[in-house]
């Protein structure tokens, strides 16, 4: 498979982005994205642990048995989730434990498995370093979107700064179903964007 | 914290705290594997019964076997570890035990492991310090208010194929999201009844 460090992180972010084409770590784009910075801190966790779990699995590529495959890229991840914790805890106390369990929920959210299966299994480390960076960017731009829109109809502010008017807070953004119709309206958006840019939207997949 | 009954943990885990619509785990079976009653309840099914089999195991692992040895930050790697073990076991006995079950589970089983709730709710049940049969009541009412949030939605999903048209950028995903934002505001709705953050 030949494909172009330029092309990867192309559609890393866009053409192929982990939440609105491929529906894949759906749980934390809907569980984190009621406050702004704690999305940040997230995203940042996202980023980290994709890019470095790719290249890890990447190295390994042709050392991993087949059949050992999937429990050997949960426990590369795992690996790198638990340093992420720790540092959390011991730097960013308040947020790590507003973020309880999702955190550690990064092992089993798809995105991360399921670019290291596709991807990192078969490409070279640096490729999969960009592929899995890309990736994570393409995860964080939907998630801060939705974080902004749902802080900021919720509670009127931004990442803790007030807006600048008054008006009657959206409590439903707070809870739940706010967090659904929000993500939905995201992953509408962007489909009819891509839409029109290329006709064939179903087959985004090259 | 104050010291919640069984049940009280039983009913809110399905009703107010459902796993799946309040706290958004297991989001990715739940899209994909929701287009058929029949295939939602085999892997509601598999999820009810895995879940409360994975939190007692997961409780035992962490008060018995890493408080004691200090490697409470090894809890990842361990539930993970131990969760694959045992849906590895629950396939090889339903194998043995019963045909059709396997038949009718076999192919979900897989799959379980890397579903985020099975892994949530026992990060949940550590981090809300239950003790056995809180973990117990958790583990199987978080598994059967999974299975009642998708069953929901695949009996809407399976009428809207037939009857409704949706326009193209909303279809699929988007409009089960927005399905999913309604049923939640129905599970809402319940909060009066009893609560566990």
């Amino acid at each position: 498979m030949a494909v172009s460090p330029k092309k990867v992180t192309k559609e890393g972010i866009w053409g192929n982005n982990p939440v609105f084409r491929q529906v894949l770590g759906i749980c934390s784009a809907l569980a984190v994205t009621n406050l702004v910075v704690n999305t940040l801190v997230m995203c940042i966790g996202l980023i980290y642990t994709q890019s470095l779990s790719s290249i890890t699995a990447s190295i390994f590529r042709n050392v991993t048995p087949f059949r050992l495959r999937i429990i050997s890229s949960t426990l590369i991840i795992a690996a790198y989730v638990i340093v992420l914790h720790n540092f959390l805890m011991a730097f960013l106390p308040e947020v790590s434990a507003q973020l309880g369990p999702y955190v550690g929920l990064i092992i089993t959210n798809c995105i991360v498995l399921g670019r290291v299966e596709a991807f990192a299994s078969q490409n070279k480390p640096w490729l999969s370093f960009l592929d899995g960076a890309a990736s994570g960017i393409g995860y964080s731009v939907v998630l801060l979107t939705i974080a902004v829109f749902r802080e900021a109809l919720g509670f009127g502010t931004i990442a803790g700064f007030p807006l600048p008017f008054e008006f009657t807070k959206w409590t439903i953004m707070v809870v739940a179903p706010g967090a659904f119709f929000m993500l939905a309206l995201v992953v509408w958006v962007s489909r009819w964007l891509q839409a029109d840019s290329e006709p064939v939207a179903g087959s985004a997949k090259k | 914290m104050e010291q919640l009954g069984i049940f009280v943990i039983f009913f809110a885990s399905i009703f107010t705290s459902n796993i799946l619509l309040t706290n958004f785990l297991g989001m990715c079976s739940y899209l994909s594997v929701s287009r058929e009653l029949k295939t939602a309840w085999g892997l509601g099914i598999a999820v009810v019964f895995v879940m409360t089999v994975t939190s007692v195991a997961n409780y035992f692992v962490y008060y018995y076997l890493l408080v004691p040895l200090k490697l409470e930050y090894l809890q990842y790697i361990a539930f993970i570890v131990v969760i694959a073990a045992l849906v590895q076991l629950v396939e090889m006995i339903v194998d043995r035990v019963s045909d059709r079950l396997y038949a009718a589970l076999g192919i979900f089983l897989p799959l379980i492991t890397v579903n985020c709730a099975i892994l949530g709710s026992s990060l949940f049940l550590v981090i809300r310090k239950y003790d056995l049969f809180q973990s117990l009541a958790f583990g199987l009412g978080s598994g059967i208010g999974w299975l009642t949030a998708i069953m929901a939605l695949a009996g809407i999903r399976s009428k809207m194929a037939r009857r409704s048209k949706v326009i193209p950028a909303l279809e699929g995903p988007g409009i089960v999201l927005i399905v999913t934002g309604i049923i939640a505001l129905g599970f809402i709705g319940f909060s009066g009844m009893v609560q566990i953050n």
